[in-house]
């Protein structure tokens, strides 16, 4: 990425990248837009990359 | 991806947002980094690991976690050496990649985005409120996520849990709920809404570790109001997790464990020694929610959340500004998710017209036609040190030397890293190659990757073989390096002998219809036409009552809201107003078939003289089918006219009737719920006795109302309606399923028997009123689940793909569900569910054609002989049989199959085989695995 102005119709930013920002991501492409994602911390994931396992299942989910 | 990124500025309109951030620096080139992990080892300076809530250390230099992405080191400037006081720098001559950077500056950016969705998720609790625990006074005392990360087997302490005042293990662990929530006292009146789960689910993590460690959970109300939550709560007690309802008013260190102070609700005080105490904290509202507010102008509640309302959940007082996640208020992952699909499809609708516009298309070179002998690279992985430290890498590479088709052999540190898949690529050119195998990983996580390389290169991506020499051999071999190698060459000869004979496989793609079948014409349902209609679809409404609104036109107000009818004569009216929805009433599907993209399906619609049956083509199902009241035995509300259900009171209450709130009512929670007749919980109930409790103290302020109840389960900010109920006068008393209170007529007179766990004491009451706090069941799930092959769950609602990740998609592609059908939930739930489905109901309609996983079964006529057992036993409905000439055959649907080799394992004659995994080189596999065998025989 460069400096300065970056232009391009139809993007969309999320910010925070946390699963809510991911999956807004995700879908946004997959529905035909650019996105930046902005997230403050040096890695996305958020708090859900922290947990072991997620209810009800138990299972790990990632 | 923008990550170290600080949000500063955001002006302009819909459309038309000029966005400035500030990057800050990694000190790390992202493009250079292989992630070795050698600066790490070489940094001399501690610092304590955030990531694991500082249970552990790590360097000023590191990765949070070895799967992060962007996986690239960085450095935290608050404890470097060199940023703090310019010493060190010893990392820069031991990075061999040079991509140590300590120029890096911070750089501002300014980007032209259409819309903003705001994810920021939440925040921590604060240690003052965690000192009112005693938190900080003694080890022993962690929070939730402290010990979340405790338990993690990739976690600092690998999984076991451990007293840090001396590293025991603990034997009694106690969990104390609601810390931060529900809590006036720290201004976070709401409830958290996940924290009762989340401590079931540790608790239970916490057994599996030590099966023999004691646990309590101490809680007022246990809420599991989620999907299929309650089962789980079930599973706890079941392994012997005590819950106790209580008030725990104090932690205090005693010999060396802590002793707790509670008082039941019984009136009773306890004390009880606990080794170790766990703080459940909750969620609270992101530290920096008023910066966000400031910089976007976006209002927040009084508990700093963004501000929200029922009928339009996600959208913010800024016009183009949708928020998702945490920061809409708590809540649990699949909700996130959920939101966060919602909030995309309501971006996507406001930027219709630039849609596809910013999308980069990849261009790959053409495919080489397969004509040629078979030209094979093995490529062997050390994986760092995963595989190579057991396995010895050379002696593998070096096996396949003098291989039938074998040109080319190499070895590589990290065969996934950039610049070595780049490699991989000119190798493929420079030496001519037609097939791949790579001995490395697992290919579930890397086979797209090589795959995409392989395309890069000219070649079908199906041409490569993947062995896991990783997790098959140096993994679970880790102790016996020299059978661990050996098994590596035997899984790379038998690759090797399954490259020699892999095809090219066509990747297929077939075209979509676009237009959405939505079955329902409720809340959820007008919602889905509306939204998709926003993005520019096409959809067909079917409602099989007469009218359009289904429950919500049975609701006067919800606890948020005083305009329902209002809201939902609007959206009828914009419904019917659409062109771009066609509103079938009276209808319902009699028949469908096709798959994703594709469907066809009869509708009939009308009734009487007027009936007719319709056919629709259709691209995708949104299923929005809803739910009614459950109406259970045993309480009189069939026999007697002065008990009624929620929905009912609701109706009276809203009426003219002069007694239409009298003196005294019972309501009584959870009738026919939660193991009664209908084993979960419905969710909304508790909220709609406390709505309706306070409008009969609103009209009535003399009113004695009773709440007999389980839990009650007003979650979120929904616990300050129950607040306020409790102020106003209103009793809440708990009763148990075994003590189920009893409803009874005794001449003119309607008796409530229950037992007062408050009082201790039998009471017998004669109210004027009973009020059933009645469970939702779905509606016709049956007859569409069989119609569609889409499963449901043990109570008849659609079991969804993937409970968290993938909460509004069915297993069968292009069936998507929202609402009732999905599960109970309140309207501002539904709503945005319904977006959601929306949105992931739209993606293959912008996509224009499904891709078709190449790998599928195939049919082969000529050795087919009809019999259609493989259609029987598919179950997908992915095989259908076809005449050719005067004959039965099957005939794979490409874009239903899912790859699971059940036909091809049935088949009496073998003429079906899967692409990639055809008998041919299953075959070849085994023959070059007994070559060997046969080998070492011989020398024995």
């Amino acid at each position: 990425m460069g400096k300065g102005m970056e232009h391009r119709a139809g993007s969309v930013m999320v910010v925070g990248g946390g699963i809510a920002g991911v999956q807004a991501a995700l879908d946004l492409t997959e529905l035909g837009y650019y996105v930046y994602l902005v997230e403050k911390a040096a890695v996305v994931g958020g708090v859900m990359a922290q947990l072991d396992k997620t209810f009800p299942t138990n299972d790990c989910s990632l | 991806m923008l990550t170290n990124t600080d949000l500063l500025a955001l002006d302009g309109k819909p459309g038309d947002f000029t966005v400035k951030v500030r990057q800050r620096p990694r000190y790390i080139d992202a493009d250079a980094c292989t992630a070795c992990g050698l600066c790490t080892q070489y940094c001399p300076k501690h610092h304590l690991d955030p990531y694991n809530e500082g249970l552990s250390l790590t360097r000023p230099i590191h990765i949070d976690y070895a799967q992060a992405v962007p996986a690239t080191y960085y450095i935290d400037p608050s404890s470097c050496l060199y940023l703090q006081h310019e010493t060190c720098q010893i990392c820069v001559p031991v990075c061999q990649s040079h991509a140590i950077n300590f120029e890096q500056q911070p750089e501002e950016l300014e980007l032209n985005v259409g819309a903003v969705i705001l994810s920021p998720g939440f925040g921590k609790i604060s240690e003052e409120t965690l000192k009112k625990f005693s938190y900080g006074k003694h080890p022993d005392i962690v929070t939730s996520v402290e010990f979340e990360r405790m338990t993690t087997a990739s976690g600092p302490f690998l999984g076991e849990v451990k007293c840090f005042s001396d590293g025991r293990h603990p034997g009694r662990i106690a969990f104390i709920q609601c810390v931060g929530s529900r809590d006036l006292g720290c201004d976070n009146g709401y409830c958290s809404s996940v924290c009762c789960m989340y401590a079931i689910k540790e608790a239970m993590v916490a057994r599996e570790h030590d099966p023999e460690v004691e646990i309590t959970i101490f809680y007022m109300d246990i809420r599991t109001q989620g999907k299929e939550f309650d089962k789980a709560r079930q599973r706890a007690e079941s392994i012997g997790i005590r819950f106790v309802r209580a008030k725990v008013g104090d932690i205090t260190p005693w010999r060396n464990q802590l002793q707790l102070t509670y008082s039941t609700f019984a009136g009773t005080h306890e004390f009880e020694p606990f080794d170790m105490v766990v703080l459940s904290v909750g969620l609270e509202s992101p530290r920096d929610a008023s910066g966000i507010s400031d910089i976007t102008g976006i209002e927040l509640n009084k508990y700093n959340f963004a501000k929200s309302d029922t009928f339009n959940p996600l959208t913010t007082n800024r016009e183009g500004v949708v928020v998702a996640g945490a920061f809409q208020g708590p809540k649990d992952i699949p909700e996130s998710v959920t939101q966060a699909s919602a909030a995309a499809g309501l971006a996507a609708g406001l930027l219709k017209k630039q849609r596809g516009q910013g999308i980069v298309h990849k261009d790959y070179p053409q495919e080489k036609s397969d004509t040629d002998e078979p030209r094979i690279g093995v490529f062997v992985c050390h994986c760092g040190i995963n595989i190579s430290s057991v396995v010895d890498v050379h002696k593998v590479e070096n096996s396949v030397e003098n291989m039938e088709g074998v040109v080319y052999h190499t070895d590589s540190l990290y065969s996934c890293s950039q610049d070595a898949v780049e490699t991989l690529k000119k190798t493929i050119i420079e030496h001519n190659l037609n097939r791949v195998v790579i001995a490395a990983c697992s290919p579930r996580t890397h086979e797209p990757l090589f795959q995409e390389t392989l395309k890069d290169a000219g070649l079908n991506p199906c041409l490569v073989e993947m062995v896991n020499i990783r997790d098959q051999c140096s993994w679970v071999h880790a102790g016996e390096p020299e059978a661990a190698t050996d098994k590596s060459q035997d899984l790379v000869r038998m690759a090797v002998a399954k490259a020699r004979k892999l095809k090219p496989l066509p990747e297929q793609t077939v075209p979509v219809t676009e237009r959405a079948l939505i079955i329902g014409g409720g809340i959820a349902g007008m919602i889905v036409a509306l939204s998709l209609a926003d993005q520019g679809y096409e959809s067909v409404l079917l409602e099989k009552g007469k009218t359009l609104g289904g429950n919500l036109g049975l609701l006067n107000h919800t606890l948020s809201s005083n305009e329902t009818a209002t809201h939902l004569k609007k959206l009828v009216v914009r419904v019917k107003k659409n062109k771009k929805i066609d509103v079938l009433t009276q209808a319902e599907i009699v028949h469908s078939s096709g798959f994703i993209g594709n469907f066809s399906s009869v509708v009939a619609a009308g009734t009487g003289k007027t009936k007719k049956e319709h056919t629709v083509d259709h691209g995708v199902i949104v299923l929005a089918t809803g739910g009614h009241a459950h109406r259970p035995d045993g309480y009189l509300l069939e026999e007697s006219s002065r008990v009624i259900t929620q929905q009912e009171l609701e109706k009276r209450l809203a009426g003219r009737a002069k007694n239409r709130a009298p003196d005294s009512v019972i309501m009584i929670q959870c009738a026919g719920s939660r193991g009664d007749d209908l084993k979960y919980c419905s969710k909304i109930c508790c909220n709609h006795a406390v709505k309706n409790a306070l409008q009969i103290k609103k009209i009535n302020p003399d009113s004695q109302v009773i709440v007999l109840y389980r839990d009650m389960r007003t979650y979120g900010y929904a616990e300050d309606s129950y607040r306020e109920a409790r102020l106003k006068g209103v009793v809440f008393i708990p009763y148990d399923l075994e003590q189920k209170p009893q409803v009874y007529e005794k001449g003119r007179r309607l008796h409530v028997q229950f037992f007062d766990s408050l009082m201790q004491e039998e009471m017998d009451m004669t109210p004027d009123l009973v009020a059933l706090s009645v469970g939702i069941v779905p509606d016709g799930t049956e007859d569409l689940s069989k119609l569609l092959k889409a499963p449901l769950t043990d109570d008849k609602f659609f079991l969804e793909a993937h409970v968290k990740l993938r909460p509004v998609e069915l297993p069968v592609d292009g069936v998507y569900v929202c609402g009732l059908a999905h599960g109970p939930k309140p309207l501002d739930e539904t709503i945005a569910q319904a977006q959601a489905a929306a949105a992931k109901a739209a993606i293959p309609l912008v996509k224009g054609s499904v891709s078709v996983d190449p790998i599928v079964s195939s049919v082969d006529e000529e050795t087919c002989i009809g019999c259609s057992l493989c259609v029987n036993l598919c179950p997908f409905g992915a095989i259908e049989m076809i005449k050719v000439g005067k004959r039965r055959k099957a005939r794979t649907i490409s874009a239903s199959c899912k790859a699971c080799g059940i036909c091809a394992s049935h088949c009496p004659t073998f003429a079906i085989s899967m692409g990639g995994f055809t008998n041919e080189q299953i075959t070849s596999q085994i023959e070059a695995f007994g070559r060997a065998t046969e080998k070492e025989t011989a020398e024995v």
